[in-house]
Formats: C-alpha cells, sequence, structure tokens
C-alpha cells in the first residue's frame, strides 16, 4: 500500500532506491554526499535492500566501480553533488559512451573557489554535454519518482543509456516534506529485472569502450547522438506507463498559468513552486505571465519548448549558473540558439540568480518578471542580468 | 526556531513536519545551512499548511518563533520579522527574564524547559520539551500527534520525551499582548 510519510528528501531516494531493488551502489560516502547512501548505508546493512554496497576512495571510483557493475548487468545507483560530480567527470563520459545503464542522483550544488556547500546549477552545467539523459525536479515527490522511472528509461533495450535525477542542494535534499511512497510490490512489477543484452561474464568475453581511430570515432559519437535523442520516445512511454499506474504525469516541459500569457517565466528545478506561487500572486495583481519549466534538460525537448512558446512575445529564464565570460545564463544561451529560427520569435531576457544557495523569495521572482517586462521593451542589448547582485 | 548546535532544533522542526503530515496536512521543515557548530547559534524552518507548500525559501516572516536558549535572546535578534502579533515561546526562567520589549510588542509563550528536561530527562536537551510550550501557546497540532513520531525517533527514550513536552505543555505561561 503506497504510504504517505513526512520524510527528508534525501532518505526518500534512498527509500526509492530500495523500492527499485538496487543490486549495486557505489558511493565515496563524506562531504560532499547527502544522506542518500547514507541511508542506503542502514538500509543494506539491516538487510532491507540486498545489494552490493561498495565504498570506494573518490568520486572517480566510485563512478568506475558503477562502470564495472553496470556492465556485469547489475541495476547500479549512486550519488553525488558539486566536487564530486566534478571529480567523476572523465568516468562519466566512459559510462554514456559504453552505453551503461547507471543511475545516479546530483544534489545540484555550487562548485568552489570560493568554498560553497550551497545549491546552484554549477556543477550541472559543467557536465552538460556528458552524454546522459538528465531529468529536473521541483520537490521530493517528483526526485521519487523519477528515481523510479530512471532505471526503466536506463535500462530499456532501446536506450542503454546513464540517467542523471537532479534535486536541487539543500532546497530539496535537506528538507522533510511529504512523500508518498509506493508500495514494494508495485514498483517492482513497473521495474522488470534488468536485462542488460551483453553483460560482462568470464565465460563469454566482450570488449567495451574499445579503441576508436579516426575511421570510426564520428560514427560512434553519432549513434551516441542518436541513442540519446531517440531516447525521449521511452522516456515518454515510462513516464506515460507510470502516470498509468502510479497516478502522476511527467512531462519534459510542463507549464503553469501559460495558455495564452504573452510573456512566459523560464525556471528549472525547486524553484520553479517559488515562481509558481509568485505568479498566482502576479495574475492576481493582473498581470499577464505564465510559466514554463523545463523538467527534460537531456535530450533537450526542442519541438515542446518551441510549441509552448507559440504567441508569446516575452521569455524571461532565470539560469542558477552563470557560463562564465560567457553569454550569462547556460540555459538562455541554449534556448536563445533553440529559438533563434522561429519565426516570429519571442523576445528572451536572461537572468542569472539563485546562486551559491541564495533564495529567490515570491517578491524576488515579482522583480525578476517586472524587470524582465521592461527590458523586453526598451530593447537592451545586455546579454544578461544578475539578480540581486551587491556591487 | 532558534536553538544552539546540538540542543535539537532541527530534530524538533523535523518531529513537527512528521506529525503534521501524518494527519494528513502539509509541512516543510529544514535547516539552516551552514557550518553549524556545537553550541553556535542555529535556525531550524518550519512551515505548516492545510495546502501543498509551494516556496522554497527561508522563513523571514514567522507566525511563531521558539527560542530554545534564553542565552539566545541577547545576542540573536529572534524576533527579526516576526509578524504583528506574533507569538514567541521561549525556554526562560519566568516571564520577568524575558525583555521587555518583546512581552510588550507579541504574545509571549515561556516555559523554564531546562528544569523540566532535567527533571525528566536526566539531561539539558530542551527540543522536545520546548515542543509542549509550542504546542500549548499555538495550538498547530495536538500532543498526541507528536506520539509517534517521538516513538520512531527516540524508541525507548520515547516516553521519557513525550513527558517532558507534556509536563511543559501543563507548565507553560502565556501572556496575551494587553491591546489585542
Amino acid at each position: 500500500m503506497t504510504k504517505r510519510v513526512g520524510m527528508e528528501v534525501s532518505v526518500a531516494i534512498a527509500e526509492a532506491v530500495k523500492l527499485a531493488d538496487a543490486d549495486v551502489v557505489a558511493v565515496y560516502p563524506i562531504t560532499p554526499q547527502t544522506h542518500i547512501v547514507e541511508h542506503l548505508a542502514e538500509l543494506v546493512v539491516s538487510g532491507e535492500l540486498d545489494a552490493e554496497y561498495i565504498t570506494v576512495e573518490s568520486e572517480h571510483s566510485a563512478m568506475s566501480a558503477c562502470l564495472g557493475s553496470a556492465a556485469a548487468g547489475a541495476r547500479t545507483y549512486t550519488a553525488t553533488a558539486s566536487q564530486g560530480l566534478e571529480l567523476m567527470q572523465e568516468t562519466l563520459y566512459v559510462a554514456s559512451g559504453m552505453r551503461l545503464p547507471i543511475v545516479m542522483t546530483v544534489a545540484n550544488r555550487a562548485v568552489s573557489a570560493p568554498l560553497s556547500i550551497w545549491g546552484d546549477h554549477s556543477d550541472v552545467m559543467t557536465v552538460r554535454d556528458t552524454g546522459w539523459i538528465q531529468i529536473f525536479n521541483e520537490n521530493g515527490q517528483e526526485v521519487v519518482d523519477n528515481t523510479i522511472c530512471a532505471f526503466r528509461i536506463a535500462e530499456n533495450r532501446n536506450v542503454l543509456l546513464p540517467v542523471m535525477v537532479h534535486m536541487d542542494g539543500f532546497h530539496l535534499s535537506h528538507v522533510i516534506e511529504p512523500i508518498l511512497l509506493s508500495d514494494e510490490e508495485q514498483v517492482r512489477a513497473f521495474l522488470p529485472v534488468n536485462n542488460y543484452p551483453l553483460p560482462l561474464h568470464p565465460s563469454k568475453p566482450v570488449a567495451m569502450g574499445d579503441f576508436a581511430p579516426p575511421f570510426i570515432y564520428t560514427e560512434a559519437k553519432w549513434a551516441h547522438e542518436q541513442a540519446l535523442r531517440n531516447s525521449k520516445k521511452v522516456i515518454l512511454e515510462v513516464w506515460d506507463a507510470f502516470a498509468k499506474e502510479f497516478g502522476r504525469q511527467y512531462k519534459p516541459v510542463e507549464t503553469y498559468c501559460a495558455e495564452g500569457a504573452k510573456t512566459l517565466l523560464f525556471t528549472m528545478g525547486s524553484f520553479s513552486e517559488t515562481a509558481m506561487t509568485s505568479i498566482d500572486k502576479m495574475r492576481a495583481d493582473g498581470l499577464d505571465i505564465g510559466l514554463v519549466k523545463l523538467r527534460l534538460w537531456r535530450p533537450f525537448p526542442f519541438e515542446e519548448l518551441r510549441d509552448v512558446v507559440k504567441g508569446v512575445d516575452t521569455l524571461i529564464v532565470l539560469d542558477r549558473a552563470l557560463s562564465t565570460g560567457g553569454p550569462g545564463g547556460p540555459v538562455c544561451s541554449e534556448i536563445r540558439s533553440a529559438f533563434y529560427n522561429l519565426n516570429p520569435r519571442p523576445q528572451i531576457v536572461s537572468f542569472v540568480g539563485g546562486l551559491g544557495g541564495r533564495d529567490i523569495t515570491i517578491e524576488g521572482f515579482e522583480s525578476i518578471v517586472r524587470s524582465g517586462m521592461e527590458i523586453a521593451k526598451s530593447g537592451s542589448d545586455k546579454e544578461f542580468q544578475i539578480f540581486g547582485v551587491r556591487e | 526556531m532558534h536553538g544552539r548546535g546540538g540542543q535539537g532544533a532541527v530534530t524538533s522542526a523535523e518531529l513537527v513536519a512528521q506529525a503534521v503530515i501524518a494527519e494528513g496536512r502539509y509541512a516543510q521543515a529544514f535547516p539552516s545551512f551552514g557550518p553549524e557548530r556545537r553550541g553556535a547559534p542555529v535556525q531550524a524552518f518550519i512551515r505548516i499548511s492545510d495546502k501543498q507548500i509551494r516556496i522554497r525559501a527561508d522563513v523571514t516572516e514567522p507566525d511563531i518563533v521558539i527560542v530554545l536558549d534564553p542565552g539566545l535572546l541577547t545576542i540573536v535578534n529572534v524576533t527579526a520579522g516576526l509578524k504583528k502579533n506574533g507569538l514567541v515561546v521561549v525556554n526562560a526562567k519566568s516571564m520577568d527574564a524575558i525583555p521587555q520589549e518583546i512581552r510588550d510588542n507579541f504574545r509571549v509563550a515561556c516555559i523554564d524547559a531546562n528544569v523540566v528536561a532535567k527533571e525528566v530527562l536526566g539531561v539539558p536537551i530542551v527540543n522536545t520539551t520546548m515542543l509542549g510550550a509550542f504546542i500549548k501557546a499555538s495550538g498547530a497540532i495536538t500532543l498526541e500527534a507528536l506520539a509517534e513520531p517521538i516513538k520512531h525517533r527516540f524508541g525507548k527514550l520515547a516516553e521519557k520525551n513525550f513527558n517532558a513536552m507534556k509536563r511543559a505543555y501543563d507548565e507553560t505561561q502565556l501572556k496575551e499582548l494587553a491591546h489585542a
């Protein structure tokens, strides 16, 4: 039976990994870790989760252990954040290039220096091009649900790619909130046993991640590109199947009060919740404003986004990361590129804010929207605005 | 909720959220994030609602402030942002020990939680004791609703913690605003 519990989101994710019956959990269990791996350790020790729990000497090793485990056909999970994700970087490419269905939670956090333990999307943006499927979430329930969906997506024979499930560090990872934890049997029925097509086995040797000279490397990259783009079909199928079974529907791009609105605010992650509350207030004050929320960061949902902005005059994009010395917000940069050939296309205003754990309040979002509308009207040529900075 | 590292402010915020959620309502509890040290001032936040809570930011305009350590009254501006006619729940020897300014401007609940905790629990850890005062003064939740979360959290020490909470509930003094 589904249980409604008050639980720290990180602990709930560990419970979701238990429901998914992971075989191997390989982690570097110290800073910058979350309670996810602490609670998973408890679940393994208590026998509630029958998994191999491998503690390694770094995040680089954590992902390396995951590579071997997934290649052997085991359902494989890990979690990290900020500097840990940075240290994993090169092995992330190996995971996706070798088409290994690993699931990883990333508690999105700032990257040092200066030393910050707090949340933003700086870490995520550094792994944008690693070839993983990447899913953003607004609240604890979404992270739990998408952790379960991630295994089914990753292990699908037509996908075979690793999946990052993103949650905002602290703003989600450390919050106690209501979570619906599904029945174990129901989750197990939703998640068939991992059936990796060519598992490593001593009696049946295979080579993986082999040498790729110039005559084949481009083809390998193109095949990966096709696989990642095509994974969207399966992602949609899995989300539909999840909705049918568990009653909560996820989409690559979601909207709030966006129908007919001439101005849209664009957000990603947990700040979308504050933005929704702010939109309620602004609309009550007579402002014509809606919200568009990106859930599927990779593969990038071009078509869905273009559909959403049809008839929209102004799009105000909030990034929680800074592409230093570049166009400002990395997400906005992609949005601009995706919409450049649209005719007509909305005016796009880029804001960077909420860095290193700084809150953006309901009033803060209102201020972003109102000044974004002014900027669109005046046609400022500044690449981006940084919200709330003291100079 | 204002406390000092090690006093259990974060734990009691978590217990309240769990109790509220168990009743089918909505709650959010989270600590202030930072390099917490034992003894240093810390904060924890709670939101309670009948509807889904859609905000991801610190509580800056609370309805209720709970102060776990009387020493904080002189070093932290505990009523910063507190709404008009807001409630301050303080661990203090007596009403007289609470600054006049707070007593003049807010509803105040007072309990000598150090004494209750020492007598009932044997240790001066006041977080569950202070929940009794909070419940008495706010009515935000029932004592009984905390029974299960406390049991889950404290195991064999649960009964003592529940008793400390209950005694604080009985002994808490309330001061309403004169002009309210």
